[in-house]
């Protein structure tokens, strides 16, 4: 078995006396697509907190490629890349310069950002918008633009947290689509939390996250399969009943 | 490596400066207020004895000139402050917070990208109080820069320190009443600090702790081709500690910890 792309083990993590994760243990593969799922208050924002190094565990370790995140911090970012629920760019900057500021924060040579600016807009078939400021793009185009800047320093893994949140059906859909494309073409492990099931597709890798915990990591048929449900909906209702109790 | 991110850093806060060109004008708005409308009401009122470093009887407007002129960078501080806790509700904040580079790093680089911001108000400033022929002497302009610069990082510093502990932007008009004002008006902006013993002596040794009277005294001195060691050791000192609580602020093992991110 190849070494997991991102190790969770063990990782605890409390608000005070509220406990958000407990005893979270996972691990990816590279070049597989995963599917965070969970409702509201899961612990999926804290859980990506944690991997992006916005908060330590308080239990547990995390380590990327081999590296332990408490140890080499910097290592560990450096192959990260992360799209958060909240929209981050600078709606008064250009799309352009919002990617070159990203990527003068991972230290890109000005040529090479040049280079991996035109790629990832040529990706993302937004080229045509460069000069254009954030704030004159719809919601979805925003979206593109994050996940094109958390690709710039060439990540080995891409983090989504509830990305499409507040986006209309068909550009979910686009977006979904070619994160997936994104996934077989470069061989990025992607890691996309959600709460919306429909996103969750019968080939994918799922992970379940209820209350903080782990209730499943299976791909997405097999465990319909192994529990004899006809839909993802009625997969993540079995786990959401059995989390419950 | 670290040049391109902190190249990039300051490139975003003047693009950022660029874009919001009123906040250049609602800078400048403040200080030209005192140096036109007050200081023609205050001049009749308050005689200005010869104090170092003035070898002559001096104009209030001449007075005042550095307490503005650090006003400026006090409020400028401030405004990064509050754009900082925007930036994190916001959720932008966590880019930075994010990148590779060692966060102290970050921080420190954020801070002296508001400082070229600061700087470049206060000459402005500069620019036109010479216009009104409120001058001093030119070489001073050149040599009061480490000064300047020493200012706005000590007061971009404390605009870092408070954005680390303010939780929400609502409660960042407390700031406004309990550090801003009491800083300008308990200092040596506006009237020398041995006008104020005459009238009460507590108030002087509070004004005499006040580290922004130092940064003040640091760019009247300077203006006048002199150095105030006391001042610029105070200033220096101050802006350590303030840099070292912020970036002990925004140590991931405490303080985001206890903002709840949820989901």
């Amino acid at each position: 078995m190849s070494v997991p792309v991102l190790a969770v083990e063990q990782v605890g993590f409390n608000y005070g006396a509220k406990q958000a994760l407990s005893e979270v243990t996972f691990s990816l593969s590279p070049g597989s697509y995963y599917a965070l799922l969970g409702p509201n208050g899961a612990g999926k924002s804290t859980l990506f907190s944690i991997l992006c190094q916005l908060l330590q565990p308080q239990t547990g370790s995390v380590t990327v490629n081999g590296i332990n995140a408490a140890k080499k911090p910097r290592q560990v970012l450096k192959q990260i890349g992360m799209v958060f629920q909240q929209p981050t760019l600078d709606l008064d900057l250009s799309v352009e310069q919002n990617l070159a500021y990203h990527a003068s924060l991972h230290g890109l040579s000005s040529a090479y950002t040049k280079q991996r600016i035109n790629e990832e807009l040529q990706r993302f078939a937004l080229s045509e918008r460069r000069k254009d400021k954030v704030r004159s793009l719809n919601g979805g185009h925003r979206r593109r633009v994050e996940i094109a800047r958390a690709l710039l320093h060439q990540p080995a893994i891409l983090l989504l947290d509830e990305a499409t949140v507040g986006l209309d059906q068909s550009t979910r859909d686009t977006i979904n689509d070619h994160l997936r494309q994104l996934c077989s073409d470069s061989g990025i492990t992607i890691l996309s939390s959600t709460h919306l099931i429909d996103e969750v597709r019968p080939t994918d890798e799922l992970i379940v996250l209820i209350k903080g915990q782990i209730q499943l990591q299976q791909r997405c048929e097999e465990a319909m399969q192994a529990l004899q449900l006809d839909s993802v909906q009625a997969l993540y209702r079995h786990f959401h009943q059995q989390g419950e109790q | 490596m670290y040049w391109t991110c902190f190249v990039g850093v300051l490139k975003r806060e003047l693009l950022r400066f660029w874009q919001q060109r009123s906040r250049l004008i609602s800078a400048l708005v403040r200080p030209l207020l005192w140096l036109v409308v007050f200081a023609a009401g205050f001049r009749a009122a308050l005689g200005v004895a010869i104090i170092p470093p003035y070898e002559t009887y001096i104009t209030y407007e001449v007075y005042i000139i550095p307490g503005l002129a650090g006003v400026i960078m006090l409020f400028n501080g401030m405004q990064s402050s509050l754009s900082m806790v925007y930036d994190r509700e916001m959720g932008s904040m966590k880019v930075l917070l994010t990148s590779p580079m060692p966060r102290p790093f970050l921080l420190v680089s954020k801070l002296l990208a508001g400082a070229c911001i600061s700087m470049l108000q206060v000459y402005a400033f500069f620019a036109i109080a010479w216009l009104l022929e409120v001058e001093a002497e030119p070489i001073g302009y050149l040599l009061v820069i480490p000064a300047l610069l020493l200012t706005a990082l000590l007061l971009g510093a404390l605009g870092l320190l408070l954005s680390s502990f303010i939780k929400q932007l609502e409660n960042f008009a407390g700031v406004m009443n309990f550090v801003v004002f009491p800083m300008f008006f308990l200092s040596s902006a506006l009237y020398p600090l041995w006008k104020m013993r005459e009238s009460s002596e507590w108030l002087y040794w509070i004004c005499q702790f006040n580290p922004f009277t130092h940064a003040v005294e640091l760019i009247r001195f300077a203006l006048y081709g002199q150095f105030n060691g006391q001042a610029a050791l105070v200033t220096g000192l101050c802006t350590l500690i303030f840099t070292s609580l912020a970036i002990w602020g925004y140590d991931p093992k405490r303080g985001m910890v206890k903002r709840k991110v949820g989901g």
